[in-house]
């Protein structure tokens, strides 16, 4: 609950306040985004499975964001940002996809 | 990438015990940030998408557009050429096409003037023979188109009859027959080309105007500035002869 509400303070922040996106982080935003939505689908289905943890979800969450614009930084200074961007974001796609399976499954039991 | 599905069931087991509230305060309110800044960054970014779809671009996106837009001036540039010169072989054509025509239009005419198939004007001489004797032939009124002609005259009516290269002149009963038209005494003949050549041409010592005069007759000839010659003729059509391939 406090976590829906906090989610919803975030955007209601971000369309109030519209910031601009600092240049060198641009690229990496919308992955960073990617990599957090899939750690949120990932705490709600564990939620689900009656298996949530605060602390890993809070690691998974911050390490799953680093990680993502860790790879993509590195592609960019490796020439190859576009396509590791890419595929991080069908990785992550794939794995948000599967997370919201199981969701579906445990919400709807079909 | 950690996640949750994977995880073991001893999760469960790490769940906070109750009397460690601090703890599982602390957590919560550290989820509550990282989704506030979750839906702080999803707002931002869908903010910056919408304002501006170059800016959230990476370099290299940025160079591959760059490029793609370079090659696409290029080839637009290069088709615009194309159509340039090709618009100007076309204007050229028709410039070709119309000097050709006008060419053939003033090659029919001179041929048609030549060939007697167009009325004529130009600066010439009349001549009016007389024949009260009735002692000039055939022969005699062709030696006066053979003149004529010799002197350069470029358009000829004998009569009402136009003088072409196949014209024929033959006696007939009552005078003499040119091309079938039989005409009679006095015979007015009207010719274009230099009139003081044709005049001197005509009144040469045993030429034409002493012909004339030693049958008794005269030719009176006059040099004018414009003879009109309206008598034409059919074009003929070549029966046998076609032309030659070069």
């Amino acid at each position: 609950m406090i976590a829906a509400v906090a989610l919803l303070a975030g955007i209601i922040a971000g369309l109030v306040l519209h910031p601009t996106v600092p240049g060198s982080l641009e690229p990496y935003l919308p992955i960073a985004v990617v990599a957090a939505l899939d750690a949120v689908f990932g705490g709600i289905r564990a939620r689900l499975d009656g298996i949530f943890d605060s602390k890993v979800f809070v690691v998974s969450f911050v390490s799953n964001v680093v990680v993502a614009a860790l790879i993509v930084f590195l592609g960019d200074k490796l020439g190859v940002g576009g396509q590791l961007s890419t595929a991080v974001v069908v990785v992550l796609g794939i794995r948000i996809f599967g997370n919201a399976a199981a969701i579906r499954r445990h919400v709807f039991r079909a | 990438m950690s996640d949750q599905e994977g995880q073991p069931p001893e999760s469960v087991i790490s769940k906070p015990p109750p009397t460690s509230r601090a703890r599982h305060l602390r957590a919560t309110a550290l989820i509550g940030v990282l989704l506030a800044l979750l839906g702080f960054a999803i707002a931002v970014q869908l903010k910056a998408k919408s304002v501006d779809k170059l800016a959230g671009l990476r370099d290299d996106d940025l160079i591959t557009i760059l490029d793609d837009q370079n090659s696409r001036a290029d080839r637009l540039r290069s088709q615009i050429a194309q159509l340039q010169v090709t618009e100007q072989q076309l204007q050229a054509s028709g410039d070709r096409d119309s000097v050709a025509r006008q060419q053939a239009e003033q090659q029919a005419q001179a041929l048609g003037i030549l060939l007697g198939t167009l009325p004529a004007t130009g600066p010439g001489v009349a001549v009016r023979i007389t024949d009260p004797r009735h002692k000039l032939e055939a022969e005699d009124l062709l030696d006066v188109v053979e003149e004529l002609r010799g002197a350069g005259a470029e358009a000829i009516q004998f009569g009402s009859v136009r003088v072409s290269t196949s014209t024929a002149f033959s006696a007939s009963a009552s005078g003499v027959a040119v091309d079938g038209t039989t005409l009679t005494a006095p015979y007015t003949v009207l010719a274009i080309g230099d009139a003081q050549t044709l005049a001197t041409a005509l009144a040469i010592p045993g030429g034409v105007a002493a012909t004339a005069r030693a049958a008794g007759g005269d030719a009176a000839i006059t040099q004018l500035a414009r003879v009109d010659i309206t008598a034409v003729r059919a074009l003929p059509t070549p029966k046998y002869a076609k032309p030659a391939p070069n």
